[in-house]
């Protein structure tokens, strides 16, 4: 039997589709034919009915039909399905044949050509053996025929062909070679097809109506489990059961209806599961468990490639699982039942062999093929059978099945979302692959999932993968493999016995050593011999001994944890490290190297320990004993190393730590932890330690719990503490502008020379953008500062240090805070370690500093009567006040004050300063006054002042009413009672127009007044006009004059108001002298 | 007949199985349980978790066992799983074992001296699996 002996036939799982025969096709030498033909076959699309054709001779030999039996009475059945039956009725019967016939209807030798057609017709016939094959004629016809009814000579000789060819008129066809040739054929399928419907039984039911189908299966299928089943047709019938299972699963999924199919393949395998048959062939059962479950699974995967959705718990990934399952299982029985002693050999007549070289039936014993009753006919040849049976089964690949299976279920659980799902299977993968021995793939697929199942803590998983795995490398002589596998399993993930890790570390010793290891344990004794041989070949092999394991990917038995001692370190004390290193392996362990790689490289030399040489910088007094790494005990190395000068500032990190095992001399792996600590457990381990809220147990001296020390990967390098004092003198606050002085004094307190002494005095950096540009910093105090003047003086050069003071003056334009940063740098050397070494030292000193505003100067223009003016008029003199409001805390002396005036205004008398050489106290008040006069210009007028060492400028726009008559009053300084008053108005037009004005004068209480009380008059540009009034006052006192209102009646928006703010508007008035009034006027 | 119980956090907390000498492959077909587990939670939306059902059912079929799982609000799984022949206990049990399982867990959980995500190693949840198991199967 051939393996393939539980692969369904082909015949089962391809579609049925309907055979039909062509004949009288000469489709090698004529071309009309022959697209004929390829109209039929090529290009059949979807929308065709399927159909397969095919070419035949006329006289083509169908297979033989049986004499049909007229009842099952005394029928005793040899089997039930034959297997040429199917093929039979899909590649050998037709349902229908063709005969293709040149013949046009008005062809000159109709007579001889419709004999010779039926003749063939004839010969088909004969062929077919009255099978229930359906004939059908084809005429190929030159000319394009006439609609239906117009030809009378066709039909009329149509009706005679098909009496002579005995075929109903349905059964003629006409097949003009036209251009249409394809559309006439696609209508002709059709045709064909209706006429072979009743045919095919079975299968064409199955084409047309899969719904019935299904139904007849079902019966099948039902019918089949109802046999009575024994021991030798028990196979028959499961193979039968497995090809009708596969029908209707496959129908159903055809139907969209998957749930029917799982419901019906759950039904099929409950019912089969225990129908194992023979004891002896006990694995044709679980082979047929696994066929079924794939052949369902393949079902299940093409159903989805077609549409249907899967989801993850219910997917072909599980069918192909479990086939691989029921593979296994198949191997299992084989080693069992087929273990034959060696002597035993395949039986000499084939008891497998057939006359016709195949079966007759589905699932029988090819040695007694038809046999149907309960008990084997002959007990020696069935013996024989099973024997070959059991010899050809022992050939037979199975890891090869297996895998294939288990791949195919890895692809769909990839699918599926099933990660854990697909480790599992490659995990089953290796390890078949490892039974198979094929080591490397097994390796390969073994080190693939390790990894999840580390990084997922689950130990009792990554102990068996890992087991495997060193059997693998074992066996291939992979030493760098070996050696870390060995070190994960003796190691804490690893659930082992103690004596299995007691073996392993053993072994992982002698591997060490250049030995030898032990072989493992249950492995093919063969492949240990191969093994044997390849690990002396690597003992003889130089070289390649050197292995570095980069532990951040495993869960070694060594543990590490690198820390600084502290997060930084001073550049005059030394860095000082600490290693802890600890075994969890069953017995010691030595290690031969232990060196640390520091950021900068330059230090790795102080941060070594090695079995040869002592290092001298290391602090414990090292033995041998200190190399030697006891289980569950924690060991501490120390180290310390000056840091250059050149790293203050600078990050010193542990990039990793490495710890040799083994010799120089024989073989040596490096377990290098990067970063100084941590493997691929060592992160939760580390979480757990810090929630635990167990009491932390004492240890002795030199002992040290694990878990609580914690790491400390990088330090830094900060400079020496200077031992020196910055002080700074001032009095603050500082006034704006100020040249502000401040005095540093720095003081030594170093046991050397501190030399190369450098101030940086100024503004901190990092303050607001305009402090910088409102900070000006000088040493000379003598003239006052510009912009020039940077805001921080770097590096003042101060030599070697001379206890001294440097004044230092700050002029600060703008008030406010600000910071002022004061950097004293400078060099000693010190001795550390009894190394010199040159350390920079720098103070830093901040002073906030508050400046303020000196002294306010208020500005205000009055007129002549000291009144308030919002705007002053051109030619009309006018008042600038300046009060000076002293706010500085200390005293100021005004050395000097200036009016500058813009070329636009005019000062009436010199203005001198009137407040020269007075000294303000806090919060005094100097003023002074100037009288100016702005002669007719365009616009605004500027205005400065100077004062002591301060300069103000304050610019202010006046606006200047162009436009306007001026007016003149000329009046007396005081009236008296009853005395007149002579008052004359002097009205100038000053602008460049004509105006028309109008003067009333109002009545007042105080006054009686003679003159125009109502006038309208011209004033030509440039002109004068007088007024005069004769006043009369009544009343003593200030009284308030006759209003005068003055209207331009060209310019109707100038208020009277504006034009009366030059004329005065009271008068005061004596009162009427009695006695000695004479002397008064005379005074 | 083969079961077992597992508290996992992802990582097995505790382990039972009867009998052990099966026990590895109970370990496999818990911890590929657990893609089920987290494809069952993914799928319930951030509001509902919060009334999410605790239970979360049979997880998936085999050929030869039953696996069921539960899920704690923290995340810790419970995993059972029973031989496929084993047809006494229905829904309703599975889901008593689960609630007794948890009241004995919070129980090992209020435990100061226990670190969570530590292995459990209590005796009186030993007994109550114990009891659980000679009972159930």
């Amino acid at each position: 039997m051939s393996p393939a002996q539980w692969d369904l036939p082909p015949e089962l799982c391809c579609r049925p589709v309907a055979f039909v025969a062509l004949t009288g096709l000469d489709v090698v030498y004529n071309a009309i034919h022959r697209a004929i033909w390829d109209a039929f076959c090529a290009n059949r699309r979807a929308d065709r009915v399927p159909i397969s054709f095919k070419v035949l001779p006329g006289d083509n030999e169908y297979p033989k039909c049986r004499t049909k039996r007229t009842s099952y009475e005394w029928y005793i059945p040899k089997g039930i399905l034959k297997t040429g039956w199917m093929n039979k009725h899909l590649n050998l019967v037709p349902a229908l044949v063709v005969l293709f016939y040149e013949l046009d209807w008005d062809d000159p030798q109709w007579k001889e050509k419709q004999s010779e057609c039926a003749t063939k017709v004839e010969i088909v016939r004969t062929s077919l053996q009255g099978r229930n094959t359906k004939v059908a004629v084809v005429l190929i016809q030159k000319k394009t025929p006439l609609p239906p009814g117009e030809d009378l000579v066709a039909s009329e000789r149509a009706s005679a062909l098909c009496g002579a060819c005995d075929l109903s008129g349905k059964s003629l066809f006409v097949l003009p070679h036209t251009d249409h040739l394809v559309g006439y054929i696609i209508r002709s399928d059709f045709l064909f097809l209706n006429k072979h419907q009743f045919k095919m039984g079975f299968f064409s039911e199955l084409k047309q109506d899969t719904q019935n189908a299904l139904k007849y299966y079902r019966t099948a299928y039902s019918l089949v489990h109802e046999l009575r089943a024994h021991e030798t047709n028990m196979l028959e019938i499961k193979t039968m059961a497995g090809f009708i299972n596969y029908k209707i699963c496959r129908l159903c999924f055809q139907h969209n209806t998957p749930l029917d199919a799982i419901a019906q393949f759950r039904k099929h395998i409950d019912l089969c599961k225990k129908k194992i048959g023979s004891a002896e062939l006990a694995f044709e059962h679980t082979a047929w468990m696994s066929k079924q479950f794939q052949s369902f699974g393949d079902l299940f995967d093409e159903a989805i490639k077609l549409g249907l959705t899967a989801i993850q718990t219910q997917n072909p990934g599980f069918y192909y699982q479990q086939a691989a399952y029921y593979a296994q299982e198949r191997k299992q029985q084989v080693g069992q039942l087929c273990s034959h002693e060696p002597g035993v050999g395949y039986p000499a007549p084939d008891p497998l062999e057939t006359t016709s070289g195949a079966l007759d039936f589905y699932g029988q014993r090819p040695w007694r093929q038809g046999h149907q009753s309960i008990d084997p006919p002959d007990s020696e040849k069935e013996k024989q059978g099973i024997l070959a049976l059991q010899v050809k089964e022992r050939d037979i690949p199975h890891s090869e099945l297996i895998i294939a299976l288990l791949s195919n279920a890895v692809a769909q659980f990839k699918k599926y979302k099933c990660p854990r799902m697909k480790s599992h299977l490659m995990v089953q993968m290796g390890e078949e692959y490892y039974h198979a021995k094929d080591y490397t793939k097994a390796l390969k697929l073994l080190d693939y999932v390790m990894c999840d199942y580390r990084t997922e803590r689950w130990w009792s998983l990554l102990t068996s993968i890992l087991c495997t795995a060193l059997k693998c490398s074992y066996l291939m002589g992979q030493v760098k493999d070996y050696i870390t596998y060995s070190m994960e399993l003796v190691g804490r993930a690893s659930i082992l016995p103690e004596e299995q890790k007691s073996r392993i570390e053993k072994n992982l010793i002698k591997v060490l050593m250049n030995e030898v290891p032990e072989p493992e344990p249950d492995c093919d004794p063969l492949s240990v011999k191969t093994a044997q041989s390849l690990w002396s070949d690597r003992i003889s092999l130089a070289g390649s001994n050197e292995f570095t394991i980069e532990v951040q990917d495993y869960v070694p038995f060594v543990q590490c944890k690198a820390k600084f001692l502290s997060p930084s370190f001073h550049i005059d004390e030394p860095v000082q490290l600490h290693v802890y290193v600890r075994a969890d392996c069953p017995h010691p362990v030595r290690f031969s190297k232990l060196c640390v790689s520091l950021s900068n490289q330059e230090y790795n030399q102080y941060c070594l320990l090695e079995d040869a040489s002592k290092g001298k910088d290391i602090l414990e007094p090292s033995t041998q004993e200190n190399m030697c790494l006891v289980p569950g005990k924690t060991r501490k190395y120390c180290f310390k190393f000056v840091a250059k000068t050149e790293d203050v500032g600078k990050k010193i990190e542990i990039t990793s730590v490495g710890l040799m095992l083994g010799r120089e001399t024989a073989r040596y792996v490096y377990l290098n932890w990067r970063g100084g600590w941590g493997d691929a457990a060592s992160s939760h381990e580390t979480l757990q330690a810090c929630r635990s809220f167990k009491k932390r147990t004492r240890f002795p001296e030199q002992q040290v719990d694990w878990d609580t020390v914690t790491i400390q990967s990088s330090t830094m390098i900060i400079s020496r503490v200077p031992k020196i004092s910055v002080q700074l003198t001032h009095e603050p606050p500082a006034l704006t502008n100020e040249m502000y002085c401040m005095i540093v004094t720095i003081q030594s307190g170093e046991d050397t020379v501190a030399k190369d002494i450098k101030l940086t005095a100024g503004l901190k950096p990092g303050q607001d953008a305009n402090l910088t540009q409102s900070t000006q910093i000088t040493l000379n105090g003598t003239e006052v500062c510009d912009d020039s003047h940077p805001a921080l003086l770097p590096d003042i050069p101060l030599g070697d240090l001379h206890p001294g003071q440097k004044p230092l003056y700050i002029h600060c334009v703008s008030t406010g805070s600000r910071i002022l940063l004061f950097h004293v740098a400078y060099s000693v050397s010190a001795t550390v370690e009894g190394k010199d070494i040159t350390c920079k030292c720098h103070k830093d000193e901040t002073v906030t500093l508050e400046t303020v505003v000196p002294y306010e100067v208020a500005m205000k223009f009055v007129s002549s009567k000291f009144e308030h003016l919002e705007r002053v008029y051109v030619d009309i003199p006018f008042l600038l006040m300046m009060d000076i409001l002293s706010a500085s805390p200390w005293p100021i002396e005004l050395v000097n004050s200036e009016v500058q005036l813009a070329s636009s205004m005019n000062a009436i008398d010199q203005p001198q300063s009137q407040v020269e050489g007075v000294t303000l106290q806090t919060s005094e008040c100097a003023s002074e006054c100037f009288l100016l006069k702005c002669p007719p210009v365009q616009n605004g007028t500027t205005f400065a002042g100077d004062h002591a060492n301060i300069v103000i400028i304050v610019v202010i726009i006046l606006a200047v009413n162009r436009h306007l008559p001026s007016y003149v009053l000329e009046l007396p300084s005081f009236g008296r009672v009853r005395e007149s008053l002579p008052v004359r108005y002097h009205l100038e037009n000053r602008t460049g127009l004509v105006q028309d004005v109008e003067i009333t004068v109002e009545p007042s209480d105080a006054f009686m007044f003679s003159g125009l009380k109502q006038v309208r008059m011209r004033i030509l540009p440039g002109a004068e006009q007088e007024m005069l009034y004769n006043f009369y006052p009544l009343m003593a006192g200030y009284q308030v004059l006759p209003q005068l209102n003055i209207n331009l009646l060209r310019f109707p928006n100038i208020s009277n108001q504006l034009l009366r703010r030059f004329l005065p508007s009271r008068i005061f008035v004596k009162p009427q002298g009695r006695n000695g009034d004479t002397s008064i006027e005379a005074a | 007949m083969q079961t077992a119980i597992m508290i996992v956090a992802n990582y097995p907390l505790y382990i039972r199985s009867v009998p052990t000498q099966g026990e590895l492959k109970f370990h496999y077909t818990v911890h590929t349980s657990l893609d089920v587990v987290e494809e069952k939670i993914s799928g319930v939306g951030k509001a509902l978790a919060d009334q999410r059902e605790l239970y979360l059912g049979l997880l998936y079929p085999t050929e030869d066992y039953k696996v069921y799982g539960y899920m704690t609000n923290s995340k810790v799984k419970f995993v059972i799983v029973v031989d496929s022949s084993n047809t006494s206990l229905r829904d309703n049990e599975i889901r008593s074992m689960f609630r007794k399982l948890h009241n004995s867990f919070t129980d090992v959980m209020c435990n100061p001296f226990y670190n969570p995500g530590d292995p459990i190693q209590s005796k009186a949840f030993d007994s109550i699996v114990s009891t659980m198991m000679v009972q159930a199967f």
